[in-house]
Order: C-alpha cells, then structure tokens, then sequence
C-alpha cells in the first residue's frame, strides 16, 4: 500500500512469530494433518431442526418479539399492502432501497429511492431502509443480511433509524448450526446477523433499544402461498 | 495445601506417603471433601510427575476406594436415614469442591432431610464460596473476609443454630468469623450430626 | 487508580489493590449489581440449551485443535486474506504492533480514527501511542466512551465501565460533552452518546478494531457486537485496521456455529448479540477500500510453549468468569492492575508478562472452581493458577519464610512420629495466645505474621487436647 513501516524488520517478525509457535508445537503442521484432526472433533451437539416447521416460526416471531422486533406474517401477495401499513402507522414516507428489492413489495405512494454508492451523509436522511433478506435463525431470533441484490451493502441497513425486513418463510431455520452450513456457499460475502434492534446494556446492565443502529424494526414474515389460501 | 500454593515439589512425597498409609486400606473415608478433590484431580497427575510405575498403578487402585464422607454413605452404601436424631435449626454449607469437584449434589442434604427432629434451612448463595481457599485466607485476608462476611450474613439469616458442611476447612473458617462476632452460632461436620442421638446435646 | 493506564509492570500488587478498591463502597455496589444482573440473565438462556454442556466441549476441542495447528491455520488465514485484497502483518510485540498502526493511520491520512471496543489495543495500550503521534482516537462503544471521556480505564472485558453507576456516567457526559441538562436514564445517555458519535461515523475516514474470530478458512473476520457502533467503523470508513492476537484464529467458517452460541449466552446472557459482521478482504461495493490485519504475538507463543499454560489461549473473552468470581465481585477489575482483569486476568496477564510482572495475580483466587463452571470453552482456570503458583514459588526460591514453612511442614507430614510431636509443639507454642471465652473454649484472637490476616476478621480454636487418632486408638479396634 505505499506504506514504508521497515518492510525488511516486519517480514523478519513474521518468520520469528511462525517460527516460535513451531518451537512451542513441536513441529510444522500442514493441511493433511489439519484437515484431520479437524474432521475427528467431537459435534454431539443439536445440528438440525427438531422442531416442527409452524412450531419454528412461532419461535422466531416469538424471539424477534423479546428483542423489541415487531413481527407480521402475511402471504406472499400481501406484503406491499402490509408494507404500506406499517410505514404509515410509523409517518415513513422517504425510504432507502437497495437495488434488486422485488418491487411488487414496494406501495404506491411511498417514495422509494435506490442506493447508488450514496455517500454516509445522504444515507443518514432518510426515514428508513426497507430490504429482503438471506435467512432467519428462530432460536436466536436472528436475521441474515448479505451483500447481494435486494439486501444491498451494509451500510445500507446500519445508517437509517428505522429498517423494515422481508423474511421468506423457507428461509427460515431452526438453529445456528443449519444457518452457518447453508452460509457456507456464499461465507466470503459482507454478512451481517442482526438480532433485534440496535442495542446496549453497558449502563447498570439494563438493555435499552437502540444506539447507533437502526432502534425500529419491522419484520414481515412471508409465506410461500398466497394470503387468500390461508384466509 | 503444598500443591495449591504452587510448592509442587513439596508435594510430591505426601502422594507416596498417602499411598503407603492407605494401599491395605479396603475404603478410605475422607471427612474433608477438598482433600478427597486434591487426590482425585491431583495425585494421577502427580504420581505420573515422579515417574514411578508401580506408584501410578497403586494411585489409580487406590483411588477409586477413597469416598468423601457424604458419598461413602450416599453412594458406596446407599444410605440416606443413618437414624440420628438432632432436634435443631441447622443450615449447610456446600463446600466448593464438593459441589464441583466432586459433584456432591444434594447427597448431603439428602441425609440430613432423613435426621429426626431436624429444622433444616437452606442457605442462600449455597454456590457461593467461604473465602477460605487454603493460603487465600492470610494472603488475601481482605478480600477472604469481605467473602467470609456474606458467607455468614447468610448463615445468620437462616436463624440457624448450627452451620454444617462435608469439609472442615471450610467450617474452621466459618466458625472463625461466628465466634469472634460472638453470634452463638456453632459449626458441626455433616458426620457429628449424623453421629448425635437422643442423648447427644448441642 | 483511575486515569494512569492499567499497567502489570508498575501495578501494586493484588492485595494491596484489593484493600484499596475494596474501601469504594459505591464501586462494590455497582460491581455487584452488574455482575448480579449478567450472571441471571446468562444462566436463564444457558439453561435454554439442551446441549450447552455439548457445545462447551466442542468449543474447548475447536480451539485446542487450534492452538496445535497454529502456524499452518495463520498462514492460511494470510493466504486467504490476501487473495481476498487484505493486506496482513506481524507484529512480535506491543510495540511493534504501535508502530505499523499508528504507519498505516498517518499513511490513510487521517489524524484521527473511530474504534471499536477491543481489549487487544487496551492491552497494547494503543491510544497513547497514537496521541503520542498526533492521531485523536475516538472510542465508539458506549462504554470504552465513557471510560475514555472519564479519564477512566477498563474493568472488565466486555462490560468496560461496569463500575460505573448511571449517576457517575451522566457527570462524566455532562461534563465531557457540555450538556447541563442531560437526564440520568439509560436511555438519556445512549442517545448523547449517539448524536455525539453520529457526526464522528460519517466524518472520520480510518477505522481501528479489534478481532473476535479470523478465520483460516475463508480469509474472513467477524465482530461480535451490540450498539451498531462496530458495523459503522467497519462499513463507512475508507481504511479500517484490525489488530488481533494470533490466538484468534478458527479454522473454517463451519465453526463459527459453536462460537456463536456459547460467546453471547456467556457474555452478555443474550441468545444472539445485536450483530455479527463477517467480512473477507476488500468488497469493491460495501465498506473500506484499503483493509489491513495486524496479528500480533506479544508473548503469546511463549503462553503456547507452556504445556499446562497453553488452554489460556483458548479464551473468547466472553467475561463469564469475572462475573462469576467471588473475588472480583468483591474488588472489581482494576485491583488487578491490568486490562483482563478477574480470572482470566489472573493467569493471561502474568503469562502475557512473561511471569516478569503480576506474580501476585495467581494467588488472587480462593480456588472456589466458579470460573471453570462457566468457561464456555472450558478453560481450567484453577488448574492453571496452580501450575503459575508453583512457576512462581520457583522464582522466588528456597530462602523465604513461605518456602521454609512449606518445606518444614512437608517434612512433618511425612512422618506419623513428626506430626504428633508437631501437635505437642504446637499446644505449647499456641498456649500464650489461647484466650478461654464465657463457655471456657480456648480461642486465639491474634497471630503474629503472615498468619495475622487470619486473626483480622477471624478467631482460631485452639488445637483439640485429643486428636482423632487419640480418640481412634483409645476407642479399640471394634468401635462402641
């Protein structure tokens, strides 16, 4: 980078670092043997579901609720007019979208701006940030943000005060283990987890909502099917 | 005591000592549980330090035959109602390494549950340490008091008249801080009370 | 003890801290209070999980594996970096790891940077060295602010500023911040801290943080974290600089699953934390354009050199352990004259002195096991301040009073015949000292010496007139 901090004594620092640690280790290892012993540690704990699929919803609706996440469930022709809803009974009407967003979630009459590499300034006047969603874990009642078309770059969801998620029912998962396997594929993406609002206890250990994240959320929870066939 | 303020080598020779004294031993019963906790996670350890087989061997037969006194009763003989009789207000103290070095669990509870006449009144903080900790006491005395005053702030709320425990270090520690603050509360190990009967006193 | 920094190397030693803290009846108070409310919240969502004891065990494994594969996981983990646009270094100690940050700050530009809480730069004491180079660093999570505008230093790994109350921390803000009117609800001073700190997140162009897992795998990091302020210095600057230990590193992504249960549970008693960020190197359309590591040594190869010294580097910094230790919940963290303070800090700051400082830490423990209880990698705590206990009676060698005692009474207990003439010397020496109290007990109210800490809060029995062998052998063989 440009940057002249004594190349020659700094390289030397990392052959002394490697060197010492195979002193301690008694030896160099290597990918076979890491790979290894790798494979033969113990996992005896919970690595799928046990629970049944409406029980896994329940549980996330239930955990993003005790975090101070409000949580609809509708169909999947139901989500702009529920969207509208919610940004009315909370006066957004300037919202950031990433680029991909679906647009049959967006309302008519919302202003719906999609972020072009806005600078953090512009990012921080808007009213809130509405995006879709990777994946939910219901245990942790927590929601997955990857840099991919719809959810946008993290800053995206970080400087606006409000953010509304759309959460596809199938994308849901029971614990943080199947969460991370479906991960795997795509692990080297900007991935954020997010578990209720931004958050603090640093004061006498009481939690309040919201520091410099984003203190509101909504989360819309949405089926595979349409909402008259569940009606 | 040698092992746990760090004079290891110190230590080494009262594992063959233990092993000469109890090795015709058909059980061992231990009345302290942080003794039978040093032999337990201690002497394998050590004995494999001084490197002599046959000493290995004899650690690791003679071991299994070493019962804490709680556990002797509980577990190697199945006993809960020994038939004592101690008509009084008493509280127990669960030593640290009988509740997590080896496990105790409500064991000695349970037998005081079964002493006729008893009022048995738990202890808040029952997890929560005396403050003695061997040599913690003299080289941290400040600290070991301030843990020793909640440790009998509790036991004085309970009302109880006697505070027993499965370890004596614990309950010298206790009754240290009980007799200066000339509370009249007693300490007993968990075995004087299971040993007292209609005769017995306070 | 406020305002110098925490430093092993010129800190009082542990019982004369103790003694001092301790006499700060509203420090206690709020020690105890905080330490309280996590222990109760973190045992409500441990108990949650069936398979806790499971996920404890495969954590320990993760991280032992580790520490076996160092050198092969940090190369991969270089490797991985790189080819994702990170650029990494090495720093052997504190001082070397100084240097190349406060380079990399002034050669992004910037004579200030925004930081996220991490006890690595506390522990290299970063932020003089770069107020000594001209650089503002500006702590960003709430409590290292309010450490860091009250002059303050840490006190516990993830609660910093636990010894504060909200009474205290609206005084610092008041003052700090130049706000007369500020109310002493928590949410009153979150939201100071997040109009003072906005203005700084959208200006300040350098980021500075610290590390929870590299990962060999994939070249990625991960911060755990609760405020947002981590995910704003790690998106909106234009170069962020990560420092960690090289004990951070965890082989593949898929391991992350174990972390990330048993770190928040510890932690903050949380089922998951706010957020997690993963990140890989440089994305050319989200976050920082320039992206270096730091992985810094400073003593830790030694720390793996050490066979029983060696699972210290399995920590996750998870906290779990101060708030369950009956001493620091009486002292709180700064008698501990370092930034880890409690057990952990008991045996990683000594080690990380190369035993050259902080020999008084390993003694500071009853040895009670609370900490090893609830480590979520199991890290046998007390097993470890026993094995420095004896590395620093080795130390201080034979000719002491200690060493003398201890090697006399190991002597009489060697031999049955010692022992009882021991009891009879000890009858007779103890007999000036035996007061008889109203039932006619023999008690001792003072002893000289070391042994006088006894006698401060404690009385001692005098030594029974018949012992238990007496009394076994006077009894016969067949019992009454």
């Amino acid at each position: 980078m440009g940057v002249d901090i004594g190349a020659a004594s700094l390289g030397s620092a990392r052959a002394e670092i490697l060197q010492r640690i195979r002193a301690a280790t008694g030896g160099v290892s290597n990918a076979e043997v890491a790979r290894a012993g790798w494979a033969r540690l113990p996992r005896e704990y919970r690595r799928t579901a046990t629970r049944g699929r409406e029980a896994v919803l329940e549980l996330l609706e239930d955990r993003l609720r005790d975090y101070d996440a409000n949580v609809v469930r509708v169909g999947r022709d139901g989500v702009s007019a529920i969207v509208a809803k919610l940004l009315s009974e909370r006066g957004k009407t300037r919202m950031l979208v990433p680029a991909g967003i679906a647009k049959q979630w967006l309302p008519v009459g919302v202003e719906f701006v999609e972020d072009e590499g806005l600078s953090p300034e512009d990012l921080d006047r808007f009213d809130g940030v509405m995006t879709g969603s990777t994946m939910a874990i219901a245990e942790t009642g927590t929601v997955i943000l990857q840099n991919v078309p719809g959810q946008g770059r993290r800053a995206v969801t970080l400087v606006p005060d409000y953010q509304l998620c759309v959460v596809r029912e199938e994308d849901v998962v029971e614990t943080v283990s199947e969460a991370m396997a479906r991960l795997q594929e795509t692990a080297e993406l900007p991935t954020t987890f997010f578990s209720g609002p931004s958050a603090t206890a640093d004061i006498e250990m009481t939690r309040i909502k919201g520091v410099h994240g984003p203190r509101f959320l909504d989360v819309v929870l949405m089926r595979s099917g349409f909402e008259r066939e569940t009606l | 005591m040698h092992w746990n303020t760090g004079y290891q080598s110190e230590a080494l020779p009262l594992v063959k000592r233990f092993v000469e004294q109890f090795r015709g031993a058909e059980t061992a019963v231990v009345p302290s549980s942080s003794c039978v906790a040093m032999m337990r996670d201690h002497y394998p350890k050590m004995a494999a330090e001084i490197g002599d087989a046959a000493l290995i061997a004899e650690v690791s037969q003679l071991l299994p035959r070493v019962f804490e006194f709680s556990e002797f009763l509980t577990k190697r003989l199945g006993l809960e109602d020994v038939g004592a009789y101690y008509p009084h207000r008493v509280t127990y103290h669960a030593s640290c390494h009988g509740l997590r070095n080896l496990g105790l669990g409500d064991g000695p509870v349970r037998l005081l549950k079964a002493v006729r006449g008893i009022d048995l009144v738990e202890l808040d903080g029952l997890e929560q340490c005396c403050g003695f900790g061997g040599t913690f006491a003299v080289k941290n005395a400040d600290v070991s008091s301030a843990m020793l005053e909640e440790k009998i702030s509790t036991v004085l709320g309970t009302g109880a008249e006697v505070c027993t425990a499965c370890d004596n270090s614990c309950l010298m520690h206790i009754q240290g801080a009980l007799h200066r603050q000339k509370t009249g509360v007693k300490t007993l190990h968990l075995a004087e009370i299971l040993a007292a009967d209609e005769g017995a006193g306070l | 003890m406020s305002g110098s920094a925490l430093d092993p190397k010129t800190a009082p030693v542990f019982p004369m801290a103790a003694r001092a803290a301790m006499k700060d009846g509203q420090l206690r108070r709020n020690v105890r209070h905080a330490t309280d409310m996590i222990q109760a919240k973190r045992a409500r969502v441990v108990a949650e999980m069936p398979d806790w004891q499971e996920l404890r065990e495969a954590g320990k494994q993760i991280r032992q594996h580790t520490m076996e594969n160092l050198d092969f996981y940090l190369e991969e983990f270089e490797a991985n970096c790189t080819r994702a646009g990170g650029v990494v270094h090495w720093a052997r100690d504190a001082a070397e790891a100084q240097q190349i940050i406060v380079g990399l700050v002034k050669a992004s530009r910037s004579d200030e940077v925004i930081k996220i809480k991490s006890m690595t730069t506390e522990e290299i004491q970063l932020n003089s060295a770069l107020e000594a180079a001209g650089i503002h660093p500006y702590e960003t999570d709430l409590a290292e602010l309010i450490i860091q505008l009250g002059h303050d230093q840490p006190s516990h790994i993830v609660v910093p500023a636990l010894h504060k109350n909200r009474q205290q921390i609206r005084e610092i803000f008041r003052r700090e911040m130049n706000l007369p009117k500020l109310g002493e609800r928590p949410e009153d001073l979150a939201d100071a801290a997040r109009i003072f700190l906005r203005e700084k997140f959208l200006r300040v162009k350098t980021g500075v943080s610290g590390a929870n897992f590299l990962i060999a795998e994939t070249g990625g990091v991960c911060i755990v974290e609760s405020e947002g302020n981590g995910r704003m210095c790690l998106t909106l600057p234009e170069t962020l600089i990560t420092v960690a230990g090289i004990d951070k590193v965890v082989p593949r992504f898929a391991d992350l699953e174990v972390l990330f249960q048993l770190l928040p549970r510890s932690a903050t008693g949380e089922r998951m934390n706010p957020y997690n960020s993963i990140w890989t190197g440089v994305n050319a359309s989200d976050g920082p354009r320039a992206f270096h590591v730091v992985l810094m040594d400073n003593a830790r190869t030694e720390i793996l050199a050490d066979a029983e010294g060696r699972q210290t580097l399995n920590c996750i910094r998870c906290g779990a352990c101060q708030n369950a230790c009956p001493v620091y919940r009486q002292t709180g963290g700064h008698a501990y004259g370092s930034v880890y303070a409690g057990p952990i800090g008991a045996i990683l700051t000594p080690q990380l002195q190369e035993m050259h400082h902080a020999q008084s830490l390993p003694y500071a423990s009853s040895l009670c096991g609370a900490c090893y209880e609830v480590c979520p990698v199991k890290i046998n705590i007390p097993e470890v301040l026993i094995h420095l206990r004896n590395k620093v009676v080795k130390q201080n060698g034979p000719l002491n009073i200690e060493a003398l005692a201890m090697k006399t009474m190991g002597m009489i207990f060697l031999s049955e015949q010692r022992f009882r003439a021991a009891q009879r010397m000890g009858r007779m020496a103890e007999a000036p000292l035996v007061r008889r109290d109203e039932k006619g007990a023999g008690w001792i109210g003072w002893l000289p010496g070391m042994l006088g800490g006894w006698t401060k809060a404690r009385d001692l029995q005098e030594m029974p007139q018949e012992t238990f062998r007496d009394w076994w052998e006077k009894r016969g063989t067949h019992g009454s």
